[in-house]
C-alpha cells in the first residue's frame, strides 16, 4: 500500500476527519468489491500529485461498519469529502481521474 | 498528450474480448496498446461487466467458481505479461476514415489525435440498462445499486427488489439472499428468460418471492428508498411494494456510440462483424465480445472472439504490410 493514502479505522477516523486542515477524502470500500479495485489506483495518483492540497483514506467498510452506517453509506466506492470535519461533498461510483478531481472539488 | 507513433494494434476495451485480444496480439509481438477505460460502475469500465459480478461458475478451467473481478485480473496481468501497454483511458472520438485510423483521449475537439494506429479492435462491451426514471437516479447509492456483488453488505435483514427475468437478475437475486431477508424478483412477463439451473435454484429459494407481469414504475423515498410502485401490466393496476433496496438488472445496450456513422451497426445498436470473422466495414477495424453480440453475450464467447479478431487483425497487417 502506499504512503500517499491512509487507511482508516473505527478507532482513527474521527481524529484524522478533526485533526486535518486540509479536506480529507474519505474511500469506503472492500475487498469484493469490482469497482473500488478499479478507482485505487486513480485515488493512489490523485494523492501523488496534489500532495499537501488534500490527504486521500480509506476506510474498510466490512472491518468498519459502524463509520459506513453513521454516513449513510450504501454503495461502494462512495468516497466523502471533509472540509473541518464535516462531509462537504459525496461522490458514489467509480469514475474516470478528472471527473473524481472535479467532484472533490481539488 | 499526443505520441506520434504509429501503433500496429489499439485495443478499445479491456473485458474477456479485449484482453484476450490484447494476450494474443501480444505474443504476436504486434505491441498492443490497450485503451481499457475508465473506473465507472455501470459496465462500461475497466475489466467490464464481470468486474460488477459475483461468482462466475461457467467459465471452463474454474471448476469451482471463480470471482468476476478476480477472473478480470488475471486476464489483465496475462495481457501485461505478454508487454501490452494497457492504459487507464477512454477514448472519446475517432476517426476510421482514412489510415491510419485515430483515437482522441480527452478532450474531442483537439486538432490533433492522440494515437495512432494501423489496426483497431473495438471490444467496447455493453452497458447495463436502467429503468430511466428520475427517482432511480436521485436514490442512486442510496437503495438503487448497479453492483449487487459490492453493495448486497448493506441490506442485511432488508426486504428488496430485483427487476429483471434473465440470468443476471437471477443470480443476483440469489446472492442478496445472503443478507437480505427477502428479496422480491420482478418480472414485466409471466415467465422467466434465465437458463433452467438458475430458475431451479432461484424458485427453490425460501427467500424469494417473483412478483410476475410486473412493472416498475416509481422509487419512493426522501433520504433513501423507502418503497417502489409498480403496475400489473395485464390488468394495469398500481400498488406498492415495502423495498429498501432496489437492484436493475434488465439487459444491456452496446457501447457504440463512438462508432455511429463510421462503422455499420444493427437496428439495436450493435456493431455488424462478417461471420465467420470479426471484420466490420471499415478493413482494418475489428470487434468482439459484447459490442457486436446479441446472441451469447457470455464471458467465453467474448474470449473466444477476442482471440479471432487479434488473429484477424494479425493476418490483416501481414496482407497490407503495414505492421513495422
Amino acid at each position: 500500500m502506499s504512503e500517499n493514502i491512509t487507511n482508516l479505522t473505527e478507532a482513527t477516523f474521527d481524529e484524522v476527519i478533526n485533526a486535518s486542515a486540509e479536506p480529507v477524502v474519505v474511500d469506503f470500500w472492500a475487498e469484493w468489491c469490482g469497482p473500488c479495485k478499479m478507482i485505487a489506483p486513480v485515488l493512489e495518483e490523485i494523492a501523488a500529485e496534489q500532495g499537501d492540497a488534500v490527504k486521500i483514506t480509506k476506510l474498510n467498510v466490512d472491518e468498519n461498519p459502524a463509520i459506513a452506517q453513521r454516513y449513510g453509506v450504501m454503495s461502494i466506492p462512495t468516497m466523502l469529502v471533509f472540509r473541518n470535519g464535516e462531509v462537504d461533498r459525496k461522490v458514489v461510483g467509480a469514475k474516470g481521474k478528472a471527473q473524481l478531481i472535479e467532484e472533490f472539488g481539488l | 498528450m499526443s505520441d506520434s507513433k504509429i501503433h500496429d494494434v489499439l485495443i478499445l476495451g479491456s473485458g474477456p474480448a479485449g484482453l484476450t485480444a490484447a494476450i494474443y496480439t501480444a505474443r504476436a509481438s504486434l505491441d498492443p496498446l490497450v485503451l481499457e477505460g475508465e473506473p465507472s460502475s455501470t459496465g462500461d469500465q475497466p475489466g467490464g461487466q464481470l468486474m460488477l459480478t459475483t461468482e462466475v461458475e461457467n467459465f471452463p478451467g474454474f471448476p469451482n467458481g471463480i470471482m468476476g473481478p478476480e477472473l478480470m485480473i488475471g486476464f489483465r496481468e496475462q495481457a501485461l505479461r505478454f508487454g501490452a501497454d494497457v492504459r487507464t483511458e477512454k477514448a472519446t472520438r475517432v476517426d476510421f476514415t482514412s489510415r491510419p485510423f485515430r483515437v482522441w483521449v480527452g478532450d474531442p475537439a483537439a486538432p490533433d489525435p492522440t494515437y495512432l494506429a494501423h489496426s483497431i479492435i473495438v471490444s467496447t462491451g455493453a452497458t447495463a440498462l436502467m429503468l430511466d426514471l428520475p427517482n432511480e437516479q436521485r436514490l442512486l447509492g442510496h437503495g438503487v445499486s448497479t453492483c449487487a456483488t459490492c453493495d448486497g453488505f448493506f441490506f442485511r435483514e432488508h426486504d428488496i427488489a430485483v427487476v429483471g427475468g434473465g440470468d443476471s437478475a437471477l443470480e443476483e437475486a440469489t446472492f442478496l439472499t445472503k443478507f437480505a431477508r427477502s428479496v422480491t424478483i420482478i418480472v414485466r412477463r409471466d415467465e422467466l428468460r434465465a437458463s433452467k439451473i438458475m430458475q431451479d435454484r432461484a424458485l427453490a429459494n425460501p427467500k424469494i418471492n417473483i412478483l410476475w407481469n410486473t412493472v416498475v414504475t416509481d422509487v419512493i423515498g426522501d433520504q433513501t428508498v423507502e418503497k417502489l410502485v409498480t403496475q400489473n401490466t395485464q390488468t394495469g393496476e398500481t400498488s406498492e411494494l415495502i423495498a429498501t433496496g432496489l437492484f436493475v438488472a434488465i439487459g444491456h445496450r452496446p457501447n457504440t456510440s463512438l462508432f455511429a456513422g463510421q462503422l455499420d451497426l444493427k437496428d439495436n445498436g450493435y456493431l455488424i462483424t462478417h461471420a465467420p470473422s470479426t471484420r466490420t466495414s471499415i478493413p482494418g477495424v475489428f470487434a468482439c465480445g459484447d459490442v457486436q453480440d446479441d446472441t451469447y453475450r457470455q464471458a467465453i464467447t467474448a474470449a473466444g472472439s477476442g482471440c479471432a479478431a487479434a488473429i484477424d487483425a494479425e493476418r490483416w497487417l501481414e496482407a497490407n504490410h503495414e505492421s513495422e
